[in-house]
């Protein structure tokens, strides 16, 4: 390995120097602040557990996201956590054991085995909430306009809010009685709406005529509600949890329609992101120019279970790093004060500027004011009998 | 916010392009220079609001998944090989038809243990050989596979076969079909949620033309 080598990062790893840093943390102190404002507790899940916990009712996808490691002290396996949301519906369910809603957010470093998406990175920087505890469109709905909110703060504008819901396919997946061979080939090739294959799989298997019709059609059935629904209701009449999704599905686009006018919403039924883990709506808000939804969530009802508590849950989640792109750097501004150690009145000027909420760098000696390595656009002087702030321009650079 | 982008079209240049401009035709897209005899890669249409890429055959499926091009037009045996994350495949064009096959010598034996596999479709070969419980080490070359049996730098081949006249002229022969490819269009999958009106418009419309032309086959 040569020298230059020896600094480099590993793929999908990043360091953000100070002007990203800068963004990230106000957006970060920003959006904690909104979910507190709606009544949302920050809670901080441990960065490493036992396997078996991190990974109970989760996708099998999660499992080989995480990063795995022998406990010296136990013997056991233990994982750093690929996704936080398991982790706080664990806490929510056995640590809290709260009889009512329970309203939780986070905002915490995880790590991925792979990146999320092309050019994704393997060590996103997740913020959400979960809601857990109440199920309906209710809770859907407060989590979505929340997910709306976050973007809109974040200065992120053109969203489209892609939803859908799990309980179509799972429904025809039952009448179809598939096998789970058959069940994963035919999510696969829905998830990719890949027409011919989809045509080739059922021209493969004789399934009830509705639920083929239906099959074929599903990933098809996308856009608009007012054109999408109708259809949607013809095609699986008779289907009573599928028709009942749709009506959730309604319900929920109906009240976002309502409360958050600007979005664009995109219905797509046939949509089944995490579909070994959602059990209800899915919900993903996309933006242009980016091929992975800036933030994604969705109902996961059966997690708690696992935990030994059933609670209906939903939330969403996004890493703050993408949601910053909508935002520019701050101008760094900041006062220099001359080294003069034994100067008490430029002590005290130095410390009310700093109560004042302004940034104030001590000169250590030689250091000079100027858009450069400081970043002080003004500088201490002693005029007039006191000390003044005054811009570096004037003061002659 | 910025204007929106026009919508961008990745092809590639050969057979597909010239197979695959009536079924743009049909949806109202024409290209205003060829693009066989220009240097140009980027390519304005008839409507303003769309534009076309020329670029390699395997470089069409990642330009689509990272959103450098909303939608675009790959055969079935490079999307295979690229592995399609992240893509949409609405659409079999019904053009550019081969097969994509396993090729030996003529009357080779049987490869007991590790068989070595020549080929440019390293992932495909990989994981055909394996659905099929079988050891392969697979060797990457970026042309004239048929070569490398001949030569016992390899016992089978992994290769798109149309007519099978190369294979014969070289005295191989297919042993095993591994996928019947064609073209496919792709979309992006964050542009057929954000840009889904435009793109299904000209869906339908490729999709018309293909109907007719098989229509006409028939």
């Amino acid at each position: 390995m040569n020298r230059e080598e020896q600094w480099m990062l590993p793929e999908g790893v990043e360091e953000l120097l100070p002007e990203r840093a800068a963004v990230i943390e106000q957006l970060r102190r920003q959006l904690l602040d909104l979910y507190a404002s709606w009544g949302y507790e920050l809670v901080f899940p441990p960065l490493i557990e036992f396997l078996e916990s991190l990974l109970n009712g989760a996708g099998r996808d999660l499992e080989r996201e995480t990063f795995k490691l022998t406990d010296q002290l136990s013997g056991r396996l233990m994982g750093v956590r690929a996704d936080i949301t398991p982790q706080v519906a664990r806490m929510d369910a056995h640590s809290l054991r709260r009889q009512g809603p329970s309203r939780l957010c986070y905002c915490s470093t995880a790590l991925r085995t792979w990146p999320a998406g092309p050019g994704g990175s393997r060590i996103p920087y997740q913020i959400g909430v979960e809601l857990f505890g109440h199920g309906g469109v209710d809770s859907d709905a407060e989590v979505v306009l929340l997910m709306l909110e976050t973007l809109q703060h974040s200065g992120l504008e053109g969203v489209t809010l892609d939803v859908g819901h799990v309980g179509i396919f799972r429904e025809l997946v039952s009448r179809a009685e598939l096998g789970d061979d058959d069940t994963e080939a035919l999510t696969d090739t829905l998830v990719r709406k890949a027409r011919a294959e989809l045509e080739e799989f059922l021209a493969g298997r004789t399934l009830p005529d509705a639920v083929n019709r239906a099959l074929e059609e599903l990933p098809w059935l996308a856009g608009d509600a007012a054109r999408v629904l109708p259809r949607a209701r013809e095609l699986l009449a008779g289907m009573d949890t599928a028709l009942q999704a749709l009506d959730e599905l309604e319900a929920l686009t109906g009240r976002v329609r309502q409360q958050a006018p600007a979005v664009e919403i995109h219905l797509d039924p046939g949509e089944l992101r995490g579909y070994h883990y959602h059990t209800g709506c899915l919900f993903a808000a996309y933006v242009q120019g980016l091929s992975e939804p800036v933030a994604k969530g969705g109902r996961y009802d059966r997690i708690g279970r696992v935990f030994g508590r059933a609670r209906p849950a939903t939330g969403f989640s996004a890493d703050i790093k993408l949601l910053a792109n909508g935002r520019r750097a701050p101008a760094r501004t900041g006062i220099l004060a001359p080294h003069a150690p034994e100067d008490t009145t430029l002590r005290e000027q130095v410390r009310s500027l700093r109560e004042q909420g302004e940034r104030v760098v001590q000169a250590l000696p030689g250091e000079s004011a100027g858009p450069g390595e400081s970043g002080c656009d003004r500088e201490l002087v002693f005029r007039d009998g006191r000390w003044q702030a005054v811009s570096v321009k004037e003061n002659g650079g | 916010m910025a204007q929106r982008q026009p919508l961008t079209i990745a092809l590639s240049k050969g057979r597909i392009l010239k197979e695959t401009l009536p079924l743009l035709r049909a949806a109202g897209i024409e290209l205003l220079e060829d693009p066989e005899t220009s240097r140009r890669l980027v390519f304005e249409t008839s409507r303003a609001d769309v534009r076309i890429l020329i670029l390699r055959a395997t470089d069409v499926p990642p330009y689509v998944q990272y959103g450098a091009a909303d939608m675009g037009v790959a055969g079935k045996d490079v999307l295979m090989e690229h592995g399609a994350a992240g893509l949409c495949e609405p659409l079999d064009l019904e053009i550019a038809r081969c097969r994509l096959m396993v090729a030996a010598l003529k009357d080779a034996p049987e490869v007991t243990g590790r068989v070595r596999v020549a080929t440019k479709f390293v992932n495909v070969a990989r994981s055909h050989f394996a659905s099929r419980g079988r050891q392969a080490d697979v060797i990457k070359l970026y042309g004239a596979m048929e070569l490398a049996p001949l030569v016992g730098l390899a016992d089978r081949i992994v290769d798109v076969v149309d007519t099978g006249n190369t294979l014969r002229a070289n005295g191989l022969e297919p042993v095993e079909l591994i996928a019947r490819v064609s073209s496919r269009l792709v979309v992006n999958r964050a542009s057929l949620k954000t840009r889904h009106a435009e793109i299904r418009e000209i869906m339908d419309l490729m999709e018309a033309a293909v109907r007719e032309r098989r229509e006409e086959k028939a």
